[in-house]
């Protein structure tokens, strides 16, 4: 049997992406779907209140059940959303497991941005993150 | 025959369903946002649909990644609330049109887009927050609802083109039912957020009012508007404003801009609501 492919092979994969130019975003593509696959389907179990209870009675132990790389589990007990984020999961995911710790998509989105609390409230009050200088890592370049 | 005669669009911010359901709709923070809707639900009072087509993503709720339909349609009676990790949203449950929804399933597969058939969908907040913004909080919603659910999660979403044209062959499909219905089509999502990693909080304003201005008057520009450009100028999560290309697309080319409404913040996101009218559209 042939050993498994390692990453999608053609022109998309091989020419450089502007999405990585993006500054501070991730793109959820099928490679990080099925990097995250694990992670993800986790994070899916907890919209069963039974499983929410199991997994806060013993964190630790829920985790087995699942095929997580012990960076994921890692990142999970610590919930370092950012470091769940490079390895694969989703936030859309993830707001199944900061919704069982009461978190709401603010609270994460600041504590990911490495904000306080109240200053990215603040910012958010004030219109957000403004897109100048937020567009390309490689600023200069970028005619937008 | 039936008609699509309007479409709203709204975004559909999580914590705008949470906000109502905790009866924290007058507090400073909260009131704008729902005054922004007060019009609206007098004007959808005075429609009176008797179906509404809400175009919504599922955010990881009904489709995970064991399985991502790029358009799944709602085919059955009902769809139950989902329980994204706090419970289900005490709100109604959404009662389908299941037999105009399988007229649609045919026709549009037939016109040649490969929609998904769904017949068991639980739905999420996507498609729940903007039935509340419209309609507020009754007993029952007070039309038959057919979702359909357009994934815009796992990256490729599909493209401004494929959604604007999947508007039009619903507005076909719709028109080759013959019994007299009164639809509207609500496109949701959106506006500028981003909701993960250190650019989190992104807002765009000029980028969310040109697709504003834009949407009503020259929707082939929006549908020329590429992924990378929602990536990168909306914030990672801005690509749902391509579900308003569909309910832009079931409208005739010329529309009457009803209703717009913009405010920063909901939560992360910049909200944005507009209602357009097919110019042929007279109400009774």
């Amino acid at each position: 049997m042939a050993s498994a492919p390692k990453r999608l092979k053609g022109d998309l994969m091989t020419q450089p992406s502007p999405f990585d130019d993006v500054p501070g975003t991730t793109l959820f593509d099928a490679e990080r779907s099925r990097q995250g696959y694990h992670l993800n389907m986790f994070c899916m179990s907890l919209m069963k209140p039974a499983n929410r209870e199991q997994f806060k009675a013993n964190e630790a132990g829920y985790l087995n059940k699942f095929p997580l790389t012990p960076e994921q589990r890692d990142a999970v007990l610590k919930r370092d959303w950012n470091r769940m984020i490079a390895l694969g999961g989703n936030i859309y995911f993830l707001a199944k497991l900061f919704s069982t710790d009461g978190l709401s998509f603010q609270h994460v989105a600041a504590e990911m941005t490495g904000s306080t609390q109240e200053a990215y409230a603040q910012m958010m009050l004030n219109g957000g993150r403004s897109i100048e200088g937020n567009r390309s890592k490689s600023e200069g370049k970028h005619r937008g | 025959m039936a008609k699509i005669v309007a479409s709203v669009n709204c975004s559909h911010v999580p914590a705008i369903g949470v906000a109502w359901d905790l009866g924290k709709t007058e507090t400073p923070y909260w009131a704008p946002v729902f005054k922004g809707f007060d019009f609206s639900k007098k004007w959808i009072a005075a429609v009176d649909p008797d179906v509404v087509i809400l175009v919504y993503n599922d955010h990881a709720s009904a489709f995970s990644v064991e399985l991502i339909p790029t358009f799944a349609l709602g085919c059955t009676e009902e769809f139950k609330p989902a329980d994204e990790g706090w419970g289900p949203r005490p709100v109604p449950i959404v009662k389908g049109h299941p037999v105009l929804a399988a007229h649609l399933a045919q026709a549009i597969i037939l016109d040649g887009f490969d929609l998904t058939i769904v017949n068991k969908l639980d739905v999420d907040h996507g498609a729940t927050v903007p039935l509340t913004l419209m309609f507020g909080q009754p007993a029952e919603w007070p039309c038959l609802i057919i979702p359909l659910a357009v994934n815009v999660v796992q990256y490729p979403p599909p493209t401004g083109e494929r959604c604007y044209n999947l508007g039009k062959a619903i507005k076909k499909a719709v028109e080759s039912y013959p019994e007299d219905l009164r639809v509207v089509i609500f496109g949701t999502g959106g506006m500028s957020h981003q909701l993960q990693g250190k650019r989190a909080g992104l807002i765009n304003r000029d980028f969310d009012t040109r697709l504003l201005d834009n949407l009503s008057k020259d929707p082939e520009s929006v549908a020329k508007i590429p992924f990378i450009d929602y990536f990168r100028e909306a914030g990672s999560e801005g690509i749902e404003m391509v579900m308003w290309l569909i309910s832009r697309g079931a409208l005739e080319a010329n529309v009457r801009e009803i209703h717009r409404f913009y405010h920063v913040p909901a939560s992360n996101t910049a909200l944005g609501h507009l209602i357009l009218e097919n110019e042929s559209f007279a109400k009774a």
